[in-house]
């Protein structure tokens, strides 16, 4: 996400990239960042916690104007638990990534009827293959 | 800013570069070559309040709407679109990288569109672009990326005249 961070400004739009993982921010270098200490899949927040994100969000959008450097990662005031322990068990286990499937993987097969019905093309608005 | 909710700095942050490396190396990848900048990134100021924005969302968490297809998990470079006024009960989530379970129950923590409607209704951020862009991440190659991805963001919101984008990356 930070390289499209960094094309979009180059543009004239003024970005922030929220992450959490701030050693490949660091890395790429967006041009704004807020930094949450989540584990990955929680972004911008837990889930059903409303007032957590709205929070959340709060601080982060302030980045775009409290950050004034170039490259600037903002680190947002939050923490995941008490303890720490959930960042020993990234990864721990290998990876559990799923197979890479190279036709639609739809949440459920209700899904999967809902967009055959609509006649869409496969991929409706794919940029076209190089 | 900051503020005292919690202490402050983190303890250790996860490095997820070496970790994925290592990871790569026990499955027999090839190893990621990660992107490494050294020049400063560009920067464009925001030139007014966030509540007199346009704000844009794009988001790369794998969210789909009930109806649309669905992406795929090999190097997916496509778009689409989210109506801002969508009801998140209609958002699905799909991704090869991450724990879907938590976004499948709220997609708010990827896809942060009932957070950002509210600030509007509560007058923070000025407003919200028409349409929300969502994509996979995951992508391998940064040519890919750059060449097709990027551009097509860009057109996206510049057709949707944002005066600041909020990307959420998973």
């Amino acid at each position: 996400m930070g390289l499209v961070a960094r094309h979009l400004e180059a543009a004239g739009i003024p970005t922030l990239c929220m992450t959490s993982a701030l050693d490949i921010t660091n890395a790429v270098r967006p041009p704004r960042a807020a930094f949450l200490d989540y584990p990955l899949g929680h972004t911008t927040g837990k889930p059903g916690e409303p007032e957590l994100q709205r929070m959340i969000m709060l601080e982060a959008l302030d980045a775009f104007t409290s950050l004034s450097s170039p490259g600037t990662v903002k680190i947002l005031p939050f923490r995941w638990s008490e303890d720490e322990s959930w960042k020993d068990r990234v990864f721990a286990e290998g990876d559990d990534r799923l197979p890479r499937h190279d036709t639609p993987q739809y949440q459920s097969e209700e899904d999967r009827r809902l967009a055959e019905q609509s006649g869409a093309p496969p991929c409706p608005v794919c940029v076209p293959q190089k | 800013m900051p503020t005292n909710k919690v202490q402050f700095p983190p303890l250790a942050t996860v490095e997820y570069i070496p970790r994925i490396r290592d990871n790569y190396a026990r499955l027999g990848y090839t190893p990621y070559k990660w992107v490494v900048n050294e020049d400063p990134p560009p920067w464009a100021p925001l030139g007014k309040p966030l509540s007199k924005c346009r704000l844009g969302l794009a988001a790369s968490g794998g969210i789909y709407m009930a109806g649309q297809v669905a992406f795929h998990y090999k190097d997916d470079t496509s778009i689409r679109e989210i109506p801002a006024d969508a009801d998140s009960s209609a958002l699905r989530a799909t991704h090869f990288a991450y724990d879907l379970s938590v976004a499948r129950t709220d997609p708010n923590v990827v896809f942060p569109m009932d957070t950002l409607r509210r600030l509007v209704r509560e007058g923070i951020v000025g407003s919200l672009a028409s349409r929300f862009q969502s994509f996979m991440g995951g992508i391998y190659s940064t040519r890919r990326v750059m060449t097709e991805l990027a551009p097509q963001l860009l057109q996206r919101l510049r057709e949707e005249e944002v005066d600041a984008v909020l990307l959420v990356p998973v």
